[in-house]
């Protein structure tokens, strides 16, 4: 009846697991009585749940992605305290608890944190930035959200009935196969894996489509905004690596469920074609993750520097050869593994050169900021970090992909490597957008006071939790070690501790702002939208914006749109006629399919094959509900399209004095005026 | 990219336009879509390559495999792609009875492959040569499976816009998943086509 759930389950065995649990447990438990206090489940349902509005569904996945956040960051200082204490003895958590949390964090901050952010920031930015109305699949829109939140909801639940699989974020057979890996915990990594990277090819194919075919007229590729540019080659990585990892985690799946042979150590499985596999998908994930970041960074050094991009056709081109470079390289991971010296010596020679691209970026972000009038805003000090830090990453980067050197692979060398690249490179340029972008959003800006606070406390952290690591590899300490006897290296890893509470006060630090500006969001409201004197399209809508974007398409000539209206001094005039809009209805088809999603994957991961039949009919129905049902449309009627825009821009004049005063104040403290 | 491709906002939309914009990007999503779906394949048949000799000691290829069964699977296929395109002719002349028939026809060719198929799948593994008797089997069963399961998908797709066309006749948005159905019809025989000369041929030749 229950498959192999059982009692046994829940986590009596250890007071650490169950005290993880009970948070887990009360923290939705207060999330719900909240909502139900507040009378607001009707409205969350109604405004946010059900919507198809792709500011709506970004805000939601922005939302996920800081929430999982905190709990990837928990599971790290768990494992920095365990590592800073652990020196000749066993430290304060077992071994298998140890790995399972190694797991948690990568998979948890890799498919639950990076992803969410960086599509929640395509959501809310790039039908704004390409003058479109609203996505080309507003639907499978919901439905992408769904399933990265129904696998982020596998995880966490993970933690509360069994356990999250041991076997690293990559989950490397044979280990991860049934013979040594035999509990439930390898099928919440494939099952998580499965629904949410579904959800990412179809975010891939939405966001294709909607750049491809909902640009506003006048916009050709060339006068596309860099961060759509950065979305547009993302979506191309999501549809062809994506594939490689389902295939990867299902041929698991289908040794461990069925007994077969893909991946096992005897009768003709092949334990490297997992590898390839995974690889394949993994390489590019990277830059799936660090290219929409990049985009961020343009943006971000454009708008402060008050400049155009210097070498927008060449930042273009860099953005474009990365992904075709990526899928040259992912033998690099793996250079250790036993392939032939020419196959290695291939890979070795191909992957420094993704440098080259990526030195370009660089380089053109320095020379718009070279004789720009620099504004050390938020994002900027984001940005700035960035360009030092990563360029650190970058060369350890190169340093890995020298094949002979590779007696550093599985070191904490390459553990500092990849931190170098994820945080400064895509956290920060997340974070960066989250800043830049939040007043887009939701129509106030976050205060820049904590903001500040916020990048010095993450960036000291990075550097004193990751130089020791770097140092620590070169002093051979393999990674992922629960415990060691080697008294060198505990005074590393003491640093290293503090470096990861630096980070947790800027965590804390980003929290507090939130708070303090949804206080203080009457003193920091931005009706005009365009709080930084922005450059591209999303800023010449309201913020936050009407759900049709613009009552009027806009008409495109070049780069910098928004800013060549505003020279020109066509921003603020206004449409003489109005038109009816035609917006999708909101649809609940998209949470339940979530839903069924999750009954599924919980069903299958614990052998309940009747739930999993009832899951998988669920989401059966819930996609034949839609579609087989001809669009469901709604018009707005130009009359209130009318009275929105006129509400928009009588509070515009008030506020742009205002603003502009504020904005002297606050952005540009050192800048004589 | 020319100007003309460029389409978005005269301002004004209706109904109607605005359908059949975003029906014309439903066949570009499909068509982007379907590349995915090949890459999943390409990765299947390279991992097939990959254990084509993993057979652990047991039976391979040129022992399992029939040809007359094969070619009988192909031959069904091939004649449904054929009437699939005949039903793409009745839908664009708007003629509902006459889809009905052809779409009816092709789902009898696909029911039949897919029943080739499971039949040969009980067959061996009654004879103990199933999935997991090796790495060769494995790829095997999956690579083939999965081509299998989506043939099924489509077949279920078949019965329910079959259901649709009779109840609701040929409105362009029925034609429009028609359409997209058929591009898949189509992918899956050309995968098919790829299993018949990678997989079977060279052992059964």
């Amino acid at each position: 009846m229950l498959g192999k759930l059982t009692i046994d389950a829940l986590p009596f065995y250890s007071g650490i697991v169950m005290g993880g649990a009970l948070i887990t447990v009360f923290g939705a438990l207060a999330v719900v009585a909240l909502i139900t206090w507040l009378r607001q489940w009707r409205y969350l349902w109604t405004e946010w749940l059900t919507s198809l509005d792709h500011k709506k569904i970004g805000i939601m996945y922005v939302t996920l992605a800081l929430i999982m956040l905190v709990r990837g960051f928990i599971d790290a200082m768990m494992m920095r305290i365990q590592q800073a204490v652990a020196l000749d003895s066993h430290g304060y958590l077992s071994a298998d608890h140890f790995h399972q949390i190694y797991t948690s964090h990568a998979t948890i901050m890799v498919f639950f944190v990076a992803m969410p952010f960086l599509v929640g920031l395509f959501n809310v930015v790039v039908p704004q930035q390409i003058g479109a109305r609203r996505m080309a699949f507003p639907f499978m829109n919901s439905v992408s959200l769904w399933l990265t939140g129904s696998g982020a909801a596998l995880v966490l639940i993970s933690l509360v009935i069994g356990k999250f699989s041991a076997a690293g974020w990559s989950a490397y057979p044979p280990y991860s196969e049934a013979a040594f890996s035999p509990g439930v915990g390898v099928d919440y990594w494939i099952w998580a894996i499965l629904v949410s990277g579904v959800g990412s090819m179809l975010i891939g194919i939405n966001f294709l489509v909607t750049i491809v075919k909902r640009r506003a007229p006048g916009m050709r590729l060339m006068m596309m905004p860099l961060f759509t540019w950065a979305a547009l080659c993302t979506s191309i990585l999501m549809l062809f690596a994506f594939p490689a990892l389902i295939v990867a985690a299902a041929l698991l799946g289908l040794d461990r469920y069925f007994g077969m042979h893909f991946f096992t150590n005897g009768d003709g499985g092949n334990i490297m074609n997992y590898i390839n596999l995974f690889w394949m998908w993994g390489h590019p994930e990277i830059y799936i993750l660090l290219l929409p970041a990049f985009g961020v960074y343009s943006e971000v050094v454009a708008t402060f520097s008050g400049k155009q991009l210097f070498g927008y056709e060449s930042l273009v081109y860099a953005t474009a050869a990365i992904p075709v470079l990526l899928f040259g390289v992912w033998l690099h991971h793996f250079f250790t593994m036993g392939a032939s010296p020419d196959v290695n010596a291939f890979f070795g020679r191909i992957a420094p050169l993704v440098a080259v691209p990526t030195g370009v970026t660089i380089f053109d972000w320095l020379f718009t900021m070279y004789r720009g009038r620099v504004q050390y805003s938020v994002p900027m000090l984001f940005t700035l970090g960035f360009i030092v830090t990563f360029i650190i990453g970058g060369m350890t980067g190169v340093l890995l992909a020298v094949a002979p050197v590779a007696v550093m692979h599985n070191t904490t060398f390459l553990v500092a490597h990849f931190h170098n690249m994820m945080i400064p490179g895509a956290l920060f340029g997340y974070l960066a957008g989250y800043q830049y972008w939040f007043p887009k959003a939701s129509g106030f800006r976050l205060a820049e006071h904590w903001g500040r606070w916020a990048f010095w406390a993450l960036i000291v952290g990075f550097y004193l939790a990751f130089v020791p690591l770097y140092i620590l590899g070169f002093m051979g300490m393999p990674q992922r070690v629960e415990r060691y006897y080697v008294a060198d290296w505990q005074p590393y890893l003491i640093v290293a501790e503090f470096g990861a509470l630096f980070i947790l006060c800027g965590i804390s630090f980003l929290a507090i702002q939130l708070v303090v500006s949804i206080r203080d969001r009457a003193a920091l409201a931005v009706s005009t939208g365009d709080p930084w004197n922005g450059r591209t399209l999303e800023w010449a809508t309201a913020s936050p914006p009407a759900v049709y974007n613009f009552a009027v398409a806009p008409h495109v000539h070049g780069i910098d749109a928004w800013w060549a209206m505003k020279q020109a001094g066509r921003s603020g005039n206004r449409a003489i006629r109005f038109h009816d809009m035609i917006m999708p209805d909101n649809s609940s088809a998209g949470v339940v399919l979530g839903a069924m999603s999750f009954v599924f994957g919980f069903a299958m991961v614990w052998q309940i094959w009747w739930l999993a039949a009832v899951g998988g009919l669920g989401i059966f129905a819930a996609m034949l509900s839609q579609t087989l049902r001809d669009p469901a449309v709604h018009r707005i009627p130009a009359s209130e399209v009318e009275a929105i825009e006129n509400r928009r821009s009588s509070a515009t004049e008030v506020e742009a004095i205002e603003n502009r005063r504020i904005q002297v104040h606050t952005l540009a403290p050192g800048v004589p005026t | 990219m020319s100007d003309a491709a460029i389409t978005v906002g005269r301002g004004k939309d209706t109904e109607a336009e605005e359908a059949q914009r975003a029906i014309g990007e439903k066949a570009y999503g499909f068509w982007i879509y379907l590349m995915s779906d090949a890459i999943i394949f390409a990765l299947l048949f390279a991992t097939f390559a990959v254990m084509s000799h993993n057979t652990a000691d047991g039976l391979g290829g040129h022992t399992l495999f029939r040809l007359p069964h094969t070619i009988a699977q192909t031959m069904l296929l091939l004649a449904s792609s054929a009437t699939f395109g005949f039903a793409s002719i009745a839908i664009a002349a708007g003629q509902c009875r006459r889809t009905l028939a052809w779409l009816s026809a092709t789902f009898l060719l696909g029911l039949g492959f897919v029943a080739m198929e499971i039949s040969e799948f009980y067959g061996m593994v009654a004879a103990g040569t199933g999935p997991s008797r090796s790495g060769f089997l494995s790829a095997f069963f999956t690579l083939v499976a999965t081509h299998g399961t989506q043939v099924s998908v489509g077949l279920v797709g078949i019965v329910l816009l079959g259901c649709e066309v009779a109840l609701r006749g040929l409105n362009p948005y029925v034609a429009s998943r028609l359409y997209r159905l058929g591009l898949f019809w189509y992918f899956l025989v050309m995968v098919w086509i790829g299993i018949f000369s990678v997989v079977y041929l060279p052992r059964i030749l």
